[in-house]
C-alpha cells in the first residue's frame, strides 16, 4: 500500500454544492482504511472538461495549473472523486508535467497572482486510488455484512479515457470498477450500453438537456432490465445527471450510490452519514 | 449546403494544439458508428471531421452539430487513425466561441465560473445539508474562501475569458 504519500482532497464543484454525502462519505471512508486527507485549500473549479475546455483551452489549462500548483505546495497528490475533475487534472498534469514550453506559458499567468506550478504533481481517482493502494481484497476483508443489493456499475468517460494517457483499464471491457463493487458482496449485473456516457459531459447537459436525458434514458432502460436495484458511479456529475433526470422521467426509481457511498455502507459507516436519503431518488438502508 | 471553403482552416486546427491530428483521419466512419449522440441525433462526427479538413469553417463552427458530443472519448478510443477527435472538437469550440459562436446556456456557465470559480454555486439549501451531515457549511475551497475567488477571477481575466463573455452578452 502506498498510503506514505499525501493526498489532497479535490472537492470539485457537484459534490460540495449539490451532493455532499458524497464528501461527507469520502472522509469517512478514507478514515476507515487509514488514508489521511489534507484539504486542499483555496482549489477552484477543476475546471470541468467538457464545457469550460471547449470555450478556452488555454483558461482551462491555467486554472487547471493552479489546482496542481495548490497540491505541490503542500508536498500532496490530489486525490479526486469525480471523473470531470480528474479528466481536467489529470490531462492537465500530463500536459504541463511533460511540456516544459506549455508550462512556462502557463507560470506567466499564475505569476499574475504570485503561482508557480513546477510540475510535479501527480492526479489519483479515489476509483483508482482504491484498487491499487488497499485492492479488492482488503475491501472485502474491511467489509462487516456483505451488501444484499443488485447494482449495474456506471464507469463514466473521464475515468479511464483516454486510455492512451490513463492506462487505468481497458476501456470496452473495464474491471477495475466491478471487482471493488463485488468485494462489498453486491450482486455486480452486466447490461446493455455499460460503457455509454450518462449524457452530461460536453456541455451537453447545460446546452442541449433533451439530447443529455435521451442519452440518460437509455442507460436507465438497460439498467432497468438487467434488474438492477441501483446504480454505482464514480462521479458526482454522472450522480446528478442520473438523479435529477429521475425527476423529470418516472418509473424507473433507480437511486444513485457513489463508490464512496457503497464502501461506506460496506465498512460500516451509518446511512445518515452518507447522504443519500438527500437525493431526489432516495437510497434508502 | 456547399460555402465556400478557407483552406488557411485546416492548417490553422492542425497548429493548435489538440488539432495536430486532423489529417490522418481517411473517413472510415468508425467515430460515427461508435458516437451514442450520433446513435440519439443526426449528428454524424465523420462528416464533422471531413469538413474541418476541407477547410468548410462556416459549415463547421455554424453548425449546432459541433455541440452535440458529449466528449465520452468512444470514437477516440476506437479510431484506427489515431485521430484526436474530442481533442480535435474541442479546438473547433474554442475557435466558434472566439467567433461569438456561444449557447446562452453556455454564456451562462461560464459566468458562474467568472463569478463563483465554480460552475456550480453552492446555496443555503444544501449549506444546510453539509451541516446535517457533519461538513462545514463551505468548503475549504473558492466556495468558501474569498481571497482564493479573487485570485481565480484574476487568472480568467489574465486569459481573456472575461472579455470572451462579454462581447457575446
Amino acid at each position: 500500500m502506498n498510503l506514505n504519500k499525501k493526498y489532497a482532497l479535490f472537492l470539485g464543484c457537484v459534490a460540495p454544492a449539490r451532493y455532499p454525502g458524497i464528501e461527507a462519505a469520502t472522509r469517512e471512508v478514507c478514515k476507515t482504511v487509514g488514508l489521511d486527507l489534507v484539504e486542499l485549500e483555496g482549489a477552484g473549479c477543476c475546471p470541468a472538461p467538457g464545457v469550460i475546455k471547449s470555450f478556452d483551452q488555454d483558461t482551462w489549462l491555467a486554472i487547471a495549473a493552479r489546482n496542481l500548483a495548490l497540491a505541490e505546495k503542500q508536498g500532496a497528490d490530489i486525490l479526486t472523486i469525480c471523473n470531470g475533475c480528474y479528466g481536467s487534472l489529470y490531462d492537465a498534469a500530463h500536459i504541463l508535467n511533460g511540456d516544459a514550453e506549455r508550462l512556462s506559458a502557463v507560470n506567466k499567468i499564475l505569476s499574475e497572482v504570485g503561482m508557480e506550478y513546477k510540475g510535479t504533481t501527480q492526479v489519483r481517482h479515489f476509483a483508482e486510488l482504491l484498487y491499487k493502494e488497499i485492492t479488492p481484497e482488503n475491501v472485502k476483508a474491511k467489509t462487516k455484512t456483505p451488501l444484499d443489493i443488485k447494482v449495474a456499475v456506471h464507469y463514466g468517460c473521464h475515468f479511464l479515457k483516454p486510455s492512451k494517457i490513463k492506462e487505468l483499464d481497458d476501456p470496452e471491457r473495464p474491471r477495475i470498477l466491478d471487482e471493488i463493487v463485488e468485494a462489498t458482496g453486491a450482486t455486480n449485473l452486466d447490461y446493455r450500453d455499460k460503457q455509454m456516457c450518462c449524457g452530461a459531459g460536453g456541455g451537453v447537459r447545460s446546452g442541449n438537456p433533451e439530447l443529455a436525458t435521451k442519452f440518460t434514458v437509455e442507460k436507465l432502460k438497460s439498467m432497468k432490465s438487467a434488474g438492477a436495484q441501483y446504480i454505482i458511479d464514480v462521479c458526482p456529475f454522472c450522480h446528478l445527471q442520473f438523479d435529477r433526470t429521475q425527476k423529470d422521467v418516472q418509473g424507473y426509481d433507480l437511486p444513485v450510490i457513489h463508490l464512496a457511498q457503497l464502501l461506506g455502507l460496506a465498512f460500516g459507516v451509518p446511512a445518515s452519514k452518507l447522504g443519500m436519503d438527500y437525493q431526489e431518488v432516495p437510497a434508502k438502508f | 449546403m456547399v460555402k465556400e471553403p478557407n483552406p488557411q482552416f485546416a492548417i490553422e486546427v492542425s497548429q493548435t494544439p489538440g488539432g495536430e491530428t486532423l489529417s490522418l483521419c481517411f473517413q472510415c466512419g468508425t467515430c460515427t458508428g461508435s458516437c451514442p449522440s450520433g446513435r440519439l441525433t443526426s449528428y454524424r462526427t465523420r462528416k464533422l471531421i471531413r469538413k474541418a479538413q476541407l477547410g468548410l469553417e462556416k459549415d463547421v463552427l455554424e453548425s449546432p452539430d459541433l455541440w452535440m458530443c458529449t466528449t465520452c472519448y468512444a470514437c477516440q478510443e476506437r479510431c484506427p487513425r489515431g485521430v484526436e477527435i474530442v481533442d480535435i472538437i474541442n479546438v473547433l469550440r474554442n475557435k466558434a466561441v472566439k467567433q461569438g459562436v456561444m449557447s446562452g446556456e453556455h454564456i451562462k456557465v461560464g459566468n458562474y465560473l467568472l463569478q463563483n470559480g465554480a460552475t456550480v454555486p453552492l446555496n443555503e439549501k444544501y449549506e444546510a445539508v453539509r451541516e446535517e451531515l457533519g461538513l462545514s457549511r463551505r468548503p475549504a475551497n473558492v466556495l468558501g474562501d474569498k481571497k482564493a475567488l479573487e485570485d481565480f477571477q484574476k487568472i480568467l481575466k489574465a486569459t481573456g475569458f472575461d472579455k470572451l463573455l462579454e462581447e457575446k452578452k
